[in-house]
Formats: structure tokens, C-alpha cells, sequence
């Protein structure tokens, strides 16, 4: 094992020894700490719908509907089976659950979309999404319209970090292998990624599936930071703040995400203060950096840290901390 | 025993027939040549080889297994290669990824070595990375390396999805009008590396043109195509006196 | 029976007729910038709230009511289109060469920024739309029929079939059809591109603007979320038709109509209305992926 290996393990551990520090200190007030949760469960959201969206280059639109089945299968798991005892043990089975459920239904949406391209998938998954919300408002077993409660709150900062740790280190492994190069093809060109023996389809269904089953991961730590959950906290104006948050770190970027969820999650709060004209105001925002840069923040960028030793591009280009992220 | 075996191909768009009845037999170590005038559904053979498109009628046998129904990726994975009329990297690629990704199907690591960083993984890795390397520094390609494709001059892009085309290991390679956009003096530099490239490599060349001088200066067989329909085929000096062909093709050109 | 099914017909027929002007919208913007305008249901609603205003100010005892009618409906589409146009300039023009999903993160911007300013501006308080006409109500044996309905429905269909005409008959909707196909050859054919996709904003929203007025005639209840269901609705619309179709965005609006007026007679309870509106979207997309009446286009290798 090398230095720079260790040190990032030393890394990885402090910050769970910090996380654990602030929560037991209560140095961070309650509203702080809420928001942090919030941060961490917006980045494993937008990292894996950037897997689809950034580096595959498809256009997914549903993404709260995915995250609503994890979200209702381990409120389910833990109220209804568990009866909310043995919590803190089941809960990392439960969110594990829950984002295989969520994967495996990703399958259903996955396997006749990524028949023809285009727009088709953005309007399957758009469906998919209000049908999710539509169901779940017709169960009465789950609360229906009023929503589902009785979740402990279950959800720490130090499992989101842990979760925001695996999601992106599940990401970056992937996209610097050979599936990764493949999937990258796939957004640049898919007849010709097709012509030199990536199976495009399989790639695609396979990528499709990781992203969902993340998005499981996020629904089930969203309910059980909330306690409540309604089929309205899945509706597509959810979808579309994941969407906005991957554009606005930057497509094909593990950092841009990252930067993406935080800076779109905090300035949302720091805007509160303006009252309704924070929703005026952000999507000003928005449009300005889209068209002042339509890749958003890192557009294509990774921070040099990210990128495997051996797949960082020696020369000028380092000292510049930012390398292509295409390697 | 012959490489490639193309028995009666047809496909239609909508009402349209663009191949007609087309027959073909390479055999391992040849150069052969597809010419007709523009629309005579030459790519589309292609096409129909790789899997792009689903023929309407016929067989396409390579080393006597049927390829008709197979998906582009399962028969690149055969052992055929193509490369492209207009020029398709992966323009934001690197030139070294562009290589590397023909070694997709070869790689022999699954996703969770990919996770894992296992030992298999860096190994493979390391294979796939030098063998790309070799493929460029073949190619003259080598300091672009860490260079995104679309920043490379127009021949170095054409030079490159040939290596990108031969990373995949192909016993035969489709070369869809290599010469398109070169002045003569490229054309000829062009000739030399095909040669070179079917001895090197150890390959079979099916290659669709445009300029009878790369035609006639390279290819053992020329098959001729007019409106999807095989009007000659046979050695270059037959085909350039024959007069359906003349008539259809050259007879613009030479008269 | 047969008198409740009629009658729902007769519903599903106007508010389909809503759907699909807004629908047209939708598609034509979609065939010719292959740009998802998601700020479309936002400019409807806010056509709404120019008709509302207008007929506030217009209306009065000296004018004859048929007429105030007329200048809402002119006032609103020509609002309507002018924040249209000027959305496109500002936020999309500069985006034509940039990746496609940018303009269409742009567009979902927009939309919020729509929504969220009318709703700072103006508050979250419904208006009602004011009676622009004597609603009278005409009995067809047990059938009942109101003056708007027919309104609704007539004035919708002659709109579409005129929009239908320019789209097929007129030089600009040729010079349409061939930004649609090819921007670059249309602009060296001489085709003023810029123009022409400024006027295809103009009339979709300028159609979207007077389904505004027709919608609140109907259903006189104006707030600042009202565009997005029935966006969503339109988009549906439009993509089970074949988006950018301008006709197949026409028969998806009226499909989608009769699935929401008789969904409730089937089913239990009306909150499954989405349930089978994205159901009867998946299925046809899964049976034929481009839409009802979408053109095949083969792909170019």
C-alpha cells in the first residue's frame, strides 16, 4: 500500500471521527446538523444520477422515483417489520434492502428503454416517476396521500458520510476501468462504441441499475432523517432538483457533484431569508451559469485527487490541480 | 477455406431496395474492393456486415459462423473491424482511450475487480494500457497519447480509427473509403500503410473506395454496385474495361 | 349510461381541445430546436393571468361582451408570444451550440422562474376568471351543452386547422419544416434561422396563449401552479402523438382528454388518473417509440 493510499484511509477516518464528534458534542445546532444530512443524501443523489445523465450521457428525468421505493421500502422494513426496535442494527440492512428493491425495479424501466436513444428514456422514466407517486397516493396500506410515518430517526451523519464514502468510491472505480471508458463511448457515440465491441446495451442496463440502486440508498436515509414521508416528497419537482444539481456541478465530474449538491443545498438556505423570492432568485441563477457555462462548474473537470495515480496525465497539466476527466 | 461468405444479401429501407442479391467470398490474406457511385449501397453492405442493420434476406458467414441476428458488439467481438465514411473517434476521449476501448471484450476483469482494484484488475489494466500504447507508437501516434481526439489534425484522426479499428484484434478489417479527404501524396502514404497494416497484422481487407487510384493499386477483386445491384465483379484491369461498369461508374470519370 | 358517456365525451372533447393547444406548443418547438421546452406549461399559465387582466380592464357595460372576448384573447396571445420570444432570445438562443441537455436545464429554470415570480408578484391567491360570455346552457334531449363549450371546442379546432395550414401551406411553415430537418442547410438555402425559430415561439405560445383564455373560461380558477400539471399533461400529449407532429400532438391531447374524463367512471377514485395517462404513454411508446403518428427516422451510420 502505498503513501498516498494510507493517507487517504487517514483521511476517510478522521472525518468519520469528526462526524462522530460533532454529534455527540452538539457543538453544530440541530438545524446545521439537519442540513449536513440533507448535503450528504443530495450528493449520493446527484453522483448517481451524474453516472447516467454525465458520463453515459443519457437523460434521465425520475430520479425521485426511484428514490421513493427505497424511501417507502425501508420505512417499511423498519416500522412495519421491526416495529422500530433493533433499529440502529437493522437500519444498514434495511437501506442495503432497499436499494436492491429499488434496482431491481430500475430493471423494469431500464430493459425497453435503452431500445431506441433520444429523448426516450427522459419520458420513460417521467412516467415512471408519476407513476410511482400515483400508486403510492392509491395505497391506503401506506398512508396514501397523507404519507408514511413511525420511522425512527434512524439516519446519523455518520451513516450518510459512510454512504456518500461508498457512493463515490463505487463511481470513481467504475469510471476508471474498462467499463468506465465504455460507458464514457457510450455518451460520446453509441453506434461507434457498439463497432468496437462495447456492449452498449448490457453497459447501459448495468449503469442504469448502480444509479438506481444509489438512489435507494438516498430514499431510505431521506426517510429516516424526516420520519414522514408523503408520495408528494417524490413528485418531479424533486426529480428536477437532482437534475439541476448535476448541471450545476458539472456533467462527467465525481468533484462537480459534490459541489453541486452542497452549493445548491446551501445556498437554498442561505436564500430563506428572501422568502418566496428565493425560488425567483435561484432559478435566475441557474440560467445564468448555463449559459455562461452550459457544463456547469467543473464541466468534464475532476479534481486531480479523484483520478487513479496511474490514469493522471503527467506533465503541465498537473500543476493546475484539474485534469480532463475523459483520461 | 474462405474468411468472410456473403450469400444473396438484401436489405430494404421502407420500399427501397439499397442492397440487392449481393454475393461475396474473401479469403484470409486479401484485399478486396467495393466501389459503385455515391448512394450505390456500399456502406450499407457494411452495415449489414457489423450489425448495424438487420438484413432482409440473406447470409453473412465469418469462418462459417452466421453473423445475420448478432448484435455490432458480439461480432466485432468475432474478430471484424470497421471504420467509418465520416471520421468517429470519441472526440473527448483521449487518444489513448479510443484505443484502449477496442479491448473491451477482451478484458478479462468483472466489475466487481473493477471495484475492488483486485490484483486481475491491475494486471489487465497494464495489458490494456501497453498494448494501446504499442498500437499508437505503431500508428505515429504515441506523444498523443493524453490528447483529446477531436484536438488531433484530420489525418492523425483518420490514422487513429484505424488503430482504434485494429485494437480490437480483427483477422478482418472493413475500411469505409479510407482516402476520403487526402491529397495525393496522403493517398499514397495511405497505400503503403494498408500494405504494411495486412502483413503486420495479419489481415484480410475489405475496403469501400471512391478513387479508382487506391482501388486499382491495391485490391486483388473489385466488386462493382450500382443502385444496389452487382454489376462486375473481378480483377481491377477486367473491371475498368468492362462496359457496364464504364457505363455506370467510370464512363463519367475516364471518357 | 349512454347519456353520461356522451356528456363525458363532450367534456373530454373540450378539454382536450385545451390540451391540444397547448400540446402544439410543445411539438413545434420540440421539432424544430429538439429542445424539451418545460417552461411551456409556465407560459400557459401565464397567458392565463395576461387573459385575466385583460378582461379586467376591458371589461365594462360600454363594450359588447363578444368583443372584450376578442381583445382578451388578442391581448393574451400576443403577451403570450412576446415573453415567449423574448425567453428564447434571452435564455436559449444562447445556447443553440452548447450540449442539448443545458437548454433544457435552462427550460426547467425558466419555468421555476416563472412560476415563483408570479407567485411573489402576485400572491398565491386564486383569481376567478371573469364570465366573458352569457354561459348558456342548451339541452340536447338529456343531453346538456353549454355556449362556452361549443366555443371552446369550435374556436380550438379552427385554430388548429389553421395552424395545420400555415405549417403546411405557407413559405414560413416550409421554411419551418426546413430548420426542423437541417439548420445548417436551411441557412445556407438562405432560410432566416434565427427568424424562423423566433416565430415558431411566437405562434406556439401565441396558441398556448388563447388555450390560457379558453382554459379559464371553463375552469375560471387562476393560481401560479395551474401550469404544471396541465403542462405535464400537454408534454404527455405531445409525445404520444410523436412529438414534434404538429397533427399527432392534436389526436394525443384528445387521447389523453378521454382518459382523464373517464377514468374516474372506471376506476375508483380520480387520483388515478396519472396512473393511466403514463400507463397508455408507456404502451404506446413501447409499441410504437416514436409516437402515434412520429416519423421512423433511420439512423446514419
Amino acid at each position: 500500500m502505498g503513501l498516498k493510499s494510507r493517507m487517504t484511509l487517514v483521511l476517510v477516518f478522521l472525518g468519520f471521527v469528526l462526524c462522530i464528534l460533532i454529534e455527540r458534542s452538539g457543538l453544530l445546532s440541530a438545524y446545521i446538523l439537519q442540513i449536513s444530512m440533507y448535503v450528504g443524501i443530495n450528493i449520493i443523489l446527484t453522483l448517481s444520477l451524474n453516472l447516467v445523465n454525465g458520463y453515459m450521457g443519457e437523460f434521465s428525468v425520475g430520479h425521485a422515483g426511484f428514490m421513493a421505493i427505497g424511501a417507502y421500502v425501508s420505512s417499511i422494513i423498519t416500522v412495519r417489520v421491526f416495529h422500530n426496535q433493533m433499529g440502529p442494527f437493522v437500519f444498514p440492512l434495511a437501506v442495503i434492502v432497499a436499494g436492491i428493491v429499488t434496482a431491481a425495479t430500475s430493471f423494469v424501466v431500464a430493459f425497453p428503454s435503452f431500445r431506441t436513444r433520444g429523448d426516450y428514456l427522459a419520458i420513460v422514466t417521467l412516467a415512471f416517476n408519476m407513476i410511482v407517486k400515483s400508486v403510492l397516493e392509491n395505497i391506503d396500506a401506506l398512508g396514501g396521500p397523507r404519507g408514511f410515518m413511525g420511522m425512527g430517526r434512524l439516519t446519523n451523519l455518520v451513516n450518510v458520510y459512510a454512504w456518500c464514502l461508498v457512493t463515490i468510491f463505487v463511481v470513481r472505480n467504475l469510471v476508471y476501468s474498462n467499463f468506465g471508458r465504455a460507458v464514457l463511448s457510450i455518451r460520446e457515440d453509441e453506434v461507434a462504441s457498439n463497432l468496437v465491441s462495447v456492449n452498449t446495451r448490457q453497459m447501459k442496463i448495468m449503469v442504469f441499475l448502480i444509479a438506481a440502486f444509489f438512489a435507494g440508498v438516498a430514499g431510505a436515509l431521506f426517510a429516516h432523517v424526516m420520519q414522514f414521508i408523503n408520495p408528494r416528497s417524490f413528485a418531479i419537482q424533486k426529480s428536477t432538483d437532482i437534475l439541476v444539481m448535476v448541471y450545476l456541478g458539472g456533467i462527467g465530474s465525481i468533484f462537480g457533484s459534490v459541489l453541486g449538491a452542497t452549493v445548491y443545498t446551501v445556498l437554498l438556505e442561505l436564500l430563506r431569508p428572501l422568502g418566496v423570492w428565493r425560488w425567483v432568485v435561484g432559478p435566475i441563477m441557474l440560467v445564468i451559469l448555463m449559459i455562461c457555462r452550459p457544463t456547469g462548474i467543473m464541466g468534464l473537470k475532476e479534481l486531480t485527487g479523484l483520478i487513479p495515480r496511474e490514469e493522471r496525465v503527467l506533465g503541465k497539466k498537473e500543476e493546475t490541480d484539474v485534469v480532463t476527466a475523459s483520461n | 477455406m474462405s474468411l468472410l461468405q456473403i450469400e444473396g444479401l438484401t436489405h430494404f429501407f421502407g420500399g427501397l431496395k439499397a442492397v440487392s442479391d449481393f454475393n461475396l467470398e474473401l479469403s484470409a490474406g486479401e484485399v478486396v474492393g467495393l466501389i459503385g457511385p455515391n448512394g450505390a449501397g456500399k456502406t450499407t453492405v457494411f452495415n449489414l456486415i457489423t450489425g448495424v442493420y438487420k438484413p432482409s434476406a440473406g447470409h453473412i458467414r465469418f469462418e462459417g459462423q452466421e453473423l445475420v441476428g448478432l448484435q455490432s458488439c458480439q461480432i466485432i467481438s468475432m474478430g471484424i473491424a470497421r471504420t467509418f465514411q465520416t471520421i468517429r473517434l470519441f472526440r473527448d476521449l483521449t487518444v489513448l482511450d479510443n484505443v484502449r476501448l477496442g479491448h473491451f471484450a477482451q478484458a478479462r476483469y468483472g466489475i466487481r475487480d473493477a471495484l475492488m482494484r483486485s490484483g486481475k484488475f491491475r494486471d489487465e489494466e497494464k495489458r490494456i494500457r501497453d498494448k494501446g500504447m504499442e498500437l499508437l507508437e505503431a500508428f505515429n501516434l504515441a506523444r498523443y497519447a493524453h490528447t483529446q481526439a477531436k484536438a488531433l489534425p484530420y489525418g492523425e484522426q483518420r490514422r487513429l480509427e484505424i488503430a482504434r479499428a485494429l485494437s480490437s484484434n480483427p483477422r478482418l478489417l472493413l475500411l469505409d473509403e479510407p482516402a476520403a479527404g487526402m491529397n495525393p501524396r496522403e493517398i499514397d502514404e495511405l497505400l503503403e500503410r494498408i500494405a504494411w497494416l495486412k502483413d503486420e497484422f495479419d489481415l484480410t481487407i475489405f475496403l469501400i473506395e471512391h478513387q479508382m487510384r487506391v482501388v486499382m493499386g491495391i485490391c486483388e477483386h473489385i466488386t462493382v454496385l450500382d443502385f444496389g445491384e452487382t454489376i462486375a465483379v473481378g480483377a481491377p484491369r477486367e473491371i475498368q474495361t468492362n462496359p457496364r461498369v464504364l457505363e455506370a461508374y467510370l464512363g463519367k470519370e475516364v471518357s | 349510461m349512454i347519456i353520461i358517456l356522451m356528456q363525458q365525451m363532450l367534456n373530454g372533447l373540450q378539454l382536450g381541445s385545451v390540451y391540444a393547444l397547448i400540446a402544439l406548443g410543445y411539438t413545434m418547438v420540440y421539432g424544430i430546436l429538439r429542445l424539451i421546452n418545460f417552461a411551456h406549461g409556465d407560459i400557459f399559465m401565464i397567458s392565463c393571468y395576461f387573459g385575466f387582466f385583460a378582461a379586467i380592464a376591458f371589461l365594462s357595460n360600454a363594450i359588447p361582451t363578444w368583443l372584450t372576448f376578442i381583445a382578451t384573447m388578442m391581448v393574451s396571445m400576443l403577451l403570450t408570444a412576446l415573453v415567449a420570444v423574448l425567453i428564447e432570445r434571452v435564455a436559449y438562443k444562447p445556447l443553440r451550440l452548447a450540449p442539448r441537455v443545458s437548454a433544457v436545464i435552462t427550460a426547467l429554470g425558466i419555468g421555476l422562474f416563472l412560476e415563483n415570480f408570479t407567485l411573489a408578484t402576485l400572491g398565491p391567491t386564486p383569481r376567478g376568471m371573469p364570465a366573458l360570455l352569457p354561459n348558456v346552457n342548451y339541452r340536447l334531449g338529456a343531453l346538456s351543452l353549454s355556449s362556452v363549450q361549443i366555443l371552446i371546442i369550435i374556436i380550438s379546432i379552427v385554430l388548429m386547422i389553421l395552424l395545420d395550414r400555415v405549417v403546411q401551406k405557407t413559405m414560413t411553415g416550409m421554411a419551418m419544416r426546413a430548420v426542423s430537418y437541417d439548420k445548417a442547410t436551411a441557412s445556407v438555402m438562405g432560410v432566416p434561422v434565427d427568424r424562423i425559430i423566433s416565430t415558431t415561439f411566437a405562434i406556439g405560445s401565441a396558441v398556448a396563449g388563447a388555450g390560457g383564455v379558453l382554459y379559464s373560461l371553463a375552469y375560471p380558477i387562476i393560481n401560479p401552479y395551474m401550469g404544471v400539471r396541465i403542462g405535464w399533461w400537454a408534454f404527455i400529449a405531445a409525445v404520444i402523438g410523436g412529438i414534434g407532429n404538429v397533427r399527432g400532438a392534436m389526436l394525443g391531447a384528445y387521447i389523453l382528454a378521454f382518459v382523464e374524463v373517464f377514468t374516474p367512471m372506471v376506476l375508483p377514485s380520480s387520483t388515478y388518473r396519472d396512473f393511466v395517462a403514463f400507463t397508455v404513454l408507456l404502451i404506446v411508446l413501447v409499441v410504437r417509440p416514436t409516437g402515434l403518428m412520429g416519423r421512423v427516422t433511420a439512423q446514419k451510420v
